[in-house]
């Protein structure tokens, strides 16, 4: 059992960075409660057509692989060399320099050299070389190879499910070498013997067979988004609709399921319901394609493009025009990269143009899919909303640029717009912490479960430290961002490291201040709140 | 202990230089057979390693985007660090591979006050950058024993790297450089402890070697003055397939060619390549317009999904339940 104890965070931060003497091959892995994830269940691995399911978890000595496990790891890793040309580049052009070592949270926040980007890529390089390369068959260690036993698959376990695919790494690498594709390749591997995380493969089976990952079912989304709708009623006294499955709209909206599960998504979502209300878009949530985030990037390339074939069938059995997509981190990775090459090409759609404002999405004309942050501050720049910023001056915000917009989008520009249009203080975090050097929340990737918490404080202590930088310079009080899974692990992060401060939807905020045609007088914000008094001078 | 394995490969490789030094019929091998063998090693290997890279496909699109995209047009992006097209990948992979624009981002993370701060740290990207450039400087002057007549932009080169003529000899600037470079980056993988727990026998090594190179080119140069006009001779020799075993060039001549033909010989089988790789990687050299242009993927294969209709099987009575439509009643 992981009967994990978390220590304090003045206890956690007291962090080692100077190597140990041993060499790196001659440690074997400790499964330290807190620092790892419970096994996939044999249950979902048997939904998704998964090898090998069983009962087994990372702290038992026998793995209960199959017999012949060594021969399919190579055998699949062969293939991917073949198929991947960053995998075969990325496993031969390392030089060592170590420009990305600092660069990892989890190495920042643990001290543990395997978590250095560089180490965690030569425990599946060292392989490779050995099975692979000629230096590595005739010169073994010397030639930086060794062979492929059970106690090195359990360090490919532990530390490729100890890396959150942020790709902070990657930017800072001379060639590029992209840590997410090497772990995203040795996920891939274990996968194929079974060896996955509940976390993931639960997501994932559940995503494939009810739309969603968190397995919710037609009505129970109808509900909850119903009852979103009462919320909104009871703070805004308007009652906006929740158009579901409806044939002939003229936009599929899709958001991560967390937005309408749990808090403080929720308020994110009452944000998109009361935005498309406002400005009387013809739009449709959809039960079959409930969910935007796609764990099956945790998983495999072609887990990915299985969950993702959701959203193109069901924008084209609805005959919609172009799709919306909501404030997700690793559901826009999937969409910007990998949606329209895996399951496109989308020519039943029409390339995305905004109804209210007449805005062509030309960013977006393949793909058909539109970032709502790009569509609602297209309609803050064309004045279609009425904005009341002072509505959410009880709240100093400061801004969290998730690792898959930022890193594999590009979307800096427009939630900051939205957010400096939607409220009056907002403060950037420390430059080396923000933007494409944005620092993850330690939870990312299917390790935001309770059993890996202390990895996930870890990890995300750089993340919070930077927080706390600007919380006692400026009173920062709220945190914004646009994902799903940040709105869920930063929430329990602050909580452990900036106690004070909460996290919110860009969305949310700007729902406060969006002023709504026949609403009442607004006295709390989405949350109940009471809004801070203004003074004369600033009467609406 | 890699790093001892790597000195002790080098003393032995010296050894066995001045072994070829002091014989006579090995000297024949070494100018006349050797430089063919080492420069057909090179090349054939580095084109290998570049054709078994690009023969792989590249199924997806996938950038690290280091900056705006292009998105809305009053939006303004960044081209290089978030390329939309082509030109703009042209300035990005330009900026990396001359100015090495990654590197030059690099920090370093330290635990102050309990808390990680980022301070600045351009030590590596200078000191890379200074061994690259002055490596390749020093490679390019070497052509005036390969070019007869010598071009003129040669002569310029090292007129303009010998410009402060300290010294007789001339010192040339980009032999400080790479000597400065080249201890740099071998100082740091020896003394700093997490460098030296990643480092392999192929990091401490391929630095070695180059050391070597510089080395015995400078010792020549400067102390055990060379019949420069025997090497040239020996050099057009090779250019002209006409070979001819010289007499009378130094000893550390010889050793000098070792080191060059055992690195010619050892950069296509080693992390070297990374000087051919970085061309390739799809981090950096593709356009983060996926949204705009849709990315082929050669080997894109069905999968089984769960079509609407097995949904809709499924959950049918409570859709209607929930007065949501169905497609079949």
């Amino acid at each position: 059992m992981s009967s994990a104890k978390t220590p304090k965070p003045d206890e956690l931060i007291q962090i080692r960075y100077e190597p140990p003497e041993t060499p790196w091959m001659d440690i074997p892995v400790d499964f330290r409660p807190g620092t790892w994830s419970y096994s996939g269940t044999a249950k979902n691995l048997v939904v998704l057509d998964l090898p090998n399911p069983r009962a087994w978890q990372p702290y038992d000595e026998d793995w209960k692989l199959p017999e012949n496990w060594q021969q399919i790891i190579l055998e699949g890793m062969r293939e991917r060399l073949e198929k991947y040309r960053s995998f075969r580049l990325f496993m031969d052009i390392c030089v060592r320099c170590g420009a990305c070592a600092d660069k990892c949270h989890f190495y920042i926040g643990s001290g543990d050299p395997k978590n250095m980007p560089v180490l965690r890529a030569e425990l599946l390089r060292s392989v490779y070389r050995r099975y692979f390369t000629e230096s590595g068959k005739r010169f073994g260690r010397l030639a930086g190879a060794r062979d492929l036993t059970v106690d090195v698959l359990k360090e490919w376990f532990y530390y490729f499910y100890q890396c959150t695919e942020c790709r902070r790494c990657s930017v800072f690498c001379p060639y590029g070498i992209d840590q997410a594709e090497i772990t995203m390749m040795g996920r891939e591997l274990l996968n194929l013997v079974g060896c996955n995380i509940n976390w993931v493969v639960e997501p994932a089976a559940n995503c494939f067979r009810t739309g969603n990952h968190l397995g919710i079912q037609p009505g129970g989304i109808k509900d909850m988004l119903e009852f979103i709708a009462d919320d909104i009623e009871d703070r805004t006294g308007v009652r906006v609709e929740v158009p579901l499955n409806k044939k002939g709209a003229e936009i599929l909206f899709v958001a991560p399921s967390g937005d309408y599960f749990a808090d403080p998504g929720t308020y994110t979502c009452m944000g998109y319901l009361m935005l498309f209300h406002e400005i009387g878009l013809n739009y449709t949530f959809s039960t079959y394609a409930s969910e935007g985030g796609n764990f099956g990037l945790f998983m495999s390339h072609e887990m990915v493009k299985r969950l993702n074939a959701k959203i193109y069938a069901e924008a084209k059995r609805l005959g919609v025009k172009w799709i919306l997509g909501g404030e997700c981190g690793h559901m826009w990775r999937v969409i910007q990269q990998y949606m329209d090459t895996m399951n496109g090409p989308a020519d039943f759609l029409a390339e995305p143009v905004s109804p209210i404002t007449g805005t062509r999405f030309e960013n977006a004309r393949s793909t058909k899919m539109v970032h709502i942050t790009e569509f609602t501050a297209d309609l803050i720049r064309s004045g279609k909303l009425k904005l009341d910023p002072h509505r959410n001056d009880h709240l100093r915000i400061t801004f969290h640029d998730s690792c898959n917009p930022a890193r594999a989008m590009g979307l800096f520009e427009e939630p900051r717009y939205i957010i400096r249009h939607a409220a009056r203080h907002f403060y950037e975090m420390p430059e080396e912490t923000i933007r494409e050097k944005t620092l993850c929340c330690g939870g990312g990737a299917g390790l935001g479960n309770d059993e890996n918490f202390e990895m996930r404080m870890r990890g995300g202590m750089p993340r919070a430290m930077a927080v706390k930088h600007v919380h006692e310079k400026h009173g920062v009080n709220r945190l914004a961002c646009i994902c799903a899974i940040d709105r869920s692990t930063l929430s329990s992060l602050m909580d452990y490291w900036v106690p004070g401060v909460t996290v919110m939807g860009v969305h949310e905020l700007l729902a406060n201040a969006l002023i709504m045609t026949g609403e009442k007088d607004r006295t709390t914000d989405l949350r109940g709140e009471p809004l801070k008094e203004r003074t004369d001078d600033e009467t609406p | 202990m890699n790093l001892l394995v790597s000195l002790i490969a080098i003393l032995i490789l010296t050894l066995l230089a001045l072994g070829v030094a002091f014989s006579a019929g090995l000297a024949y091998l070494l100018t006349v057979i050797v430089p063919y063998a080492a420069f057909a090693l090179f090349l054939a290997g580095f084109v290998y390693r570049i054709v078994k890279w690009a023969d792989a496909p590249v199924p997806f699109r996938i950038p690290t985007t280091c900056g705006q995209e292009k998105s809305l047009p009053w939006i303004k992006t960044n081209p290089l660090e978030s390329p939309s097209g082509l030109p703009g990948v042209i300035g990005r992979m330009a900026l990396e591979v001359f100015l090495f624009r990654s590197l030059f981002r690099n920090t370093r993370a330290d635990l102050y006050d309990q808390r990680p701060v980022y301070g600045s740290a351009k030590w590596l990207w200078f000191f890379g950058l200074l061994f690259h450039w002055s490596l390749w400087i020093i490679v390019l002057r070497h052509l005036r024993f390969f070019i007869e007549p010598i071009a003129p932009w040669i002569s310029g080169l090292s007129a303009v790297d010998g410009f402060f003529e300290i010294g007789i000899p001339t010192l040339y600037l980009s032999d400080i450089a790479i000597l400065t470079g080249l201890s740099f980056l071998f100082l740091r993988r020896v003394v700093v402890p997490q460098l030296r727990y990643i480092s392999l026998f192929t990091d401490y090594f391929s630095l070695l070697l180059i050391l070597g190179v510089v080395g015995t080119g400078l010792l020549m140069r400067h102390f055990f003055p060379t019949d420069l006009l025997q090497v040239k001779n020996l050099a057009l020799g090779w250019v002209t397939f006409s070979p001819i075993v010289p007499g009378g060039i130094g000893k550390v001549f010889y050793i000098h060619l070792c080191f060059v033909f055992v690195l010619m010989a050892w950069f296509p089988m080693s992390k070297l390549m990374h000087a051919g790789g970085v061309f390739l990687s799809p981090t950096r050299n593709l356009a983060n317009d996926n949204r705009r242009n849709r990315h082929l993927n050669p080997w894109n294969a069905p999968v089984r999904v769960h079509t609407y209709e097995e949904y809709e099987e499924e959950f049918r009575d409570k859709m209607k339940t929930a007065e949501l439509p169905v497609d079949k009643e």
